[in-house]
């Protein structure tokens, strides 16, 4: 039942965007999502559009999984649409239909409206499918280091982030076994009004916190007992380390901010309305 | 009150890269009344055949016809099905959650749609039926040791009156006396409550003196069914898929092998004292 | 290696308001000694105490009264406490709950990594223990996938990557099926033979501990049999008496000494007695 929910969609594949360091990846894919916020015109569009798709070209990741991140959001994205369709004054009717109308500006502000939410998607669902959750937690952890100083438990944070990605799955798979389990003595999870469902939740919310509690006991101890005592004096299996391509990178990401910047608002540059 | 399984396919998430054949046409009659134990390794689809008796989980394909309906037309009571056949799960963490035991108990009833009165009743006759102390009914179920949480779990699907009752690996994590004394209830609840009882293990020395018949899982197929006498003859085909025979087993093959004339057959300590004393008598002749 | 003595454990018991109605014991005076290199086996039922104990090796849990040493440290004092979690690794039973990566490799890194090992070292460390438990071609599996018997190498695995003088094994097959648990003892005599480490197993299942060169029987937070496995099983009633189950081969030589064979006590093997019936 509750099985089908995949959490971490990391995809496996062996490219340069996968073997780039994670903080690389985070703060690109963050400087990403701004640039599409910087520009107006046609031009900047088309350059955002290139390098995304050489991106997504480079990481080998089939394209139709960047689509599915889209799936969950395609409602959102058609109500955004048709709000900046039809409600955007300004510009010659293009097209009037009852009461509704679409203007020149709305159709363009509909477009790169639709198009900025598509990147933005497919931009961060980039950066989730060639990231292990692990190592994004450690790209996390090491960009945040500096919190340290204001005393932001950095470290614990992460370990915390990480633990949580290590019982997801099984947490979700005691779920459905304890819905199982009541189901067979005829719970009745499905019919009744809210609060009637509500309350049929507790034979299973019950025994899935005593449980986890019992999992934190266990955990904390067994932790405990492999001498882990906070992040201080620890060392990494993994130490993240720039290579050369981190730093090609990043200067390829500095490139494109600029570029895209400079492109995008100061060259005028129109095609009809776009 | 007859099981009938025919054909039944299973396939874990079709289409994706975790799918898996777990149950591979599965043909199995078990009559009323039977005391059955079903015995297979981990992930030898056991589990999941379990639960397609009472409707958890659906076949991909083929039909399960209990009391000679089949529960996969349309319009068949899922619920009153459930209320026939009764399943202990593994854990009973798992399924304890009310405040003290006896109001515990008194779920499944209550979802039958018993009064409180009726409910209360049957959780009583149930708790008794498993043996549990007066003292622990008013105790919370977290605070019950191991074998005292598993009689909790099975009085609370035994209140609901089934004619079937299931119980999966319901010795897991006690103790040699705990599971004696668990498999002695469960014996006990066949012999007195008119039930079939189907128990689920991956030990064979556990549940080879108590059941009737063995069937024996491996890969999602049924490898062995038979008395346990006979499917402990297939010793060496049971040890290559992960089981084991009781090891007294293996001593009478062992003997026998070694030219002393005893029956193989034999599964009980108290059977293979006879059977060794009696060819060592004939032997001094 | 490991040595006790007088060692008590008690624990408050609480009514349902969190007030203190009286003080368990769970441990009661009990004195113990572990040789380098030896493989001791504590058997009792649950409840006996025997978990109880175990935490003790690992200063998980502080003696009450008397003291507990570990490779010569007292686990009391405050000083000991992360040498003390080095010299004795720790196995528990549930091997879903003790496994803190998200990749077998990175698992088994966690303890050299708490204990500030240099990268490179724990590079080799890892890569040694996956091996000796024949898991290294798991390594950049992720735990959720891996069977009962393998999480519980890759346990063990984590364990010896901190190079412990001792393992303390807590009911770690418990858990699992006769598959599983055949890998877990098989790993266990492997790292036995080729590092020569002192094991500790805490377990009830009799067949586990055929090997051992001590046994030891608890219940009710004592010690109340030990010795050779020979001598600890030729006690059948007594064994029975303590909740706990003996090996079938002897119980039904048991059985025909009784009735009048020449059969010697504390048989453990079928070999034996197929050898004995067979003169």
């Amino acid at each position: 039942m509750i099985r089908d929910i995949t959490i971490g969609q990391y995809y496996p594949a062996n490219s340069k965007i996968h073997s780039l360091d994670p903080r690389v990846k985070i703060v690109g894919t963050l400087l990403y999502l701004i640039s599409l916020f910087t520009f107006k015109s046609i031009i900047g569009y088309v350059l955002a559009t290139v390098f995304l798709f050489a991106c997504v070209k480079l990481s080998k990741v089939p394209f139709k999984f960047m689509v599915r991140g889209l799936k969950p959001i395609f409602l959102l994205l058609m109500i955004t649409v048709a709000f900046n369709l039809f409600l955007t004054p300004g510009g010659a009717v293009l097209l009037q239909i009852g009461p509704l109308k679409v203007t020149e500006q709305g159709l363009s502000t509909a477009v790169y409206m639709a198009l900025r939410l598509i990147y933005l998607i497919i931009g961060s669902s980039l950066m989730t499918l060639t990231t292990t959750p692990n190592s994004l937690t450690d790209g996390l952890e090491k960009l945040l280091y500096p919190l340290n100083r204001i005393k932001v438990p950095v470290h614990e944070i992460a370990m915390m982030m990480s633990i949580a990605l290590r019982f997801i799955p099984i947490l979700l798979e005691e779920t459905d076994k304890i819905m199982k389990a009541q189901i067979a003595r005829g719970a009745d999870l499905e019919s009744g009004n809210l609060i009637q469902k509500a309350k049929a939740m507790i034979p299973i919310l019950v025994p899935l916190f005593v449980s986890s509690f019992r999992r934190a006991n266990d955990l904390a101890m067994a932790m405990e007992a492999r001498c882990y005592r906070g992040g201080e004096g620890r060392t990494k299996m993994k130490p993240l380390v720039y290579q050369k391509t981190d730093y090609i990178a990043y200067a390829i990401m500095i490139c494109y901010i600029v570029v895209v910047f400079v492109a995008g608002r100061y060259i005028p540059f129109k095609i009809w309305i776009f | 009150m007859s099981i009938k399984l025919e054909h039944i396919n299973y396939v874990y998430s079709p289409g994706t890269a975790y799918e898996k054949h777990a149950l591979k046409d599965i043909h199995l009659e078990i009559p009323h009344g039977q005391f059955v134990g079903i015995i297979g390794h981990t992930g030898s689809g056991k589990s999941t055949l379990i639960q397609h008796l009472n409707g958890l989980v659906k076949a991909t394909d083929g039909a399960l016809y209990y009391n000679g309906e089949n529960i996969y037309a349309e319009g068949y009571n899922m619920r009153e099905l459930r209320n026939q056949v009764g399943l202990v799960f593994q854990y009973p963490e798992h399924q304890l959650f009310e405040a003290d035991v006896l109001s515990d108990v008194c779920f499944g009833p209550k979802n039958q749609g018993c009064s409180e009165e009726e409910a209360k009743q049957r959780a009583l006759e149930a708790l008794q039926l498993v043996g549990l102390k007066e003292k622990y009914y008013d105790r919370s179920p977290f605070d019950l040791s191991g074998g005292q949480k598993r009689r909790a779990a099975i009085a609370g699907v035994l209140a609901m009156n089934p004619k079937v009752l299931v119980l999966d690996e319901p010795t897991a994590g006690l103790d040699p006396k705990g599971r004696d004394e668990i498999l002695d209830q469960i014996a006990y609840l066949h012999k007195t409550c008119d039930m079939t009882v189907i128990l689920v293990s991956h030990s064979m020395e556990d549940i080879a003196k108590y059941v009737d018949r063995i069937i024996v899982m491996n890969h999602g197929q049924v490898a062995f069914d038979d008395v346990p006498k006979k499917v402990f003859e297939h010793y060496e085909e049971l040890e290559r898929i992960g089981l084991s025979a009781p090891q007294v087993t293996y001593i009478m093959h062992e003997l026998k092998a070694r030219g002393l004339d005893v029956p193989a057959d034999v599964t009980t300590i108290e059977e293979a004292t006879e059977a060794i004393l009696a060819a060592l008598k004939k032997k001094g002749e | 290696m490991i040595k006790t003595d007088k060692l008590v454990f008690e624990y408050e018991k609480q009514d349902d308001d969190g007030r203190v109605i009286g003080v368990s014991r769970a441990i009661d005076e009990v004195d113990l000694e572990v040789k380098p290199g030896q493989f001791v086996a504590i058997l009792g039922h649950n409840g006996s105490g025997k978990s109880t104990l175990a935490k003790h090796m690992n200063a998980i849990l502080v003696p009450t009264d008397g003291t507990m040493w570990v490779d010569g440290k007292d686990t009391r004092k405050e000083d000991n406490i992360w040498d003390v979690r080095q010299s004795a690794g720790m196995v528990f039973q549930n091997p879903d709950n003790q496994i803190i990566g998200c990749v077998v490799e990175e698992d088994v890194g966690f303890g050299p990594e708490n204990l500030g090992v240099p990268t490179e070292e724990i590079w080799q460390r890892v890569e040694e223990s996956l091996r000796a438990v024949g898991m290294i071609e798991y390594r950049e599996h992720s735990p959720n996938k891996l069977s009962g018997g393998q999480k519980q190498r890759v346990a063990i695995a984590g364990v010896m990557a901190m190079r412990p003088k001792c393992i303390v094994l807590d009911e770690p097959t418990a858990m699992l099926d006769p598959v599983g648990r055949r890998e877990v003892l098989r790993s266990i005599q492997e790292l036995r033979k080729r590092e020569h480490i002192t094991v500790i197993l805490i377990t009830h299942y009799m067949e586990e501990v055929v090997d051992a060169d001590k046994v030891i029987v608890m219940d009710h937070g004592h010690i109340v049999m030990q010795g050779t496995p020979k001598e600890v099983f030729s006690q059948v009633d007594e064994l029975k008496k303590y909740r706990l189950d003996v090996p079938q081969v002897t119980l039904l030589a048991d059985e025909l000494r009784k009735r009048g064979l020449d059969i010697p006590k504390g048989i453990l093997r079928k070999e034996e007695l197929v050898n004995l019936l067979c003169q």
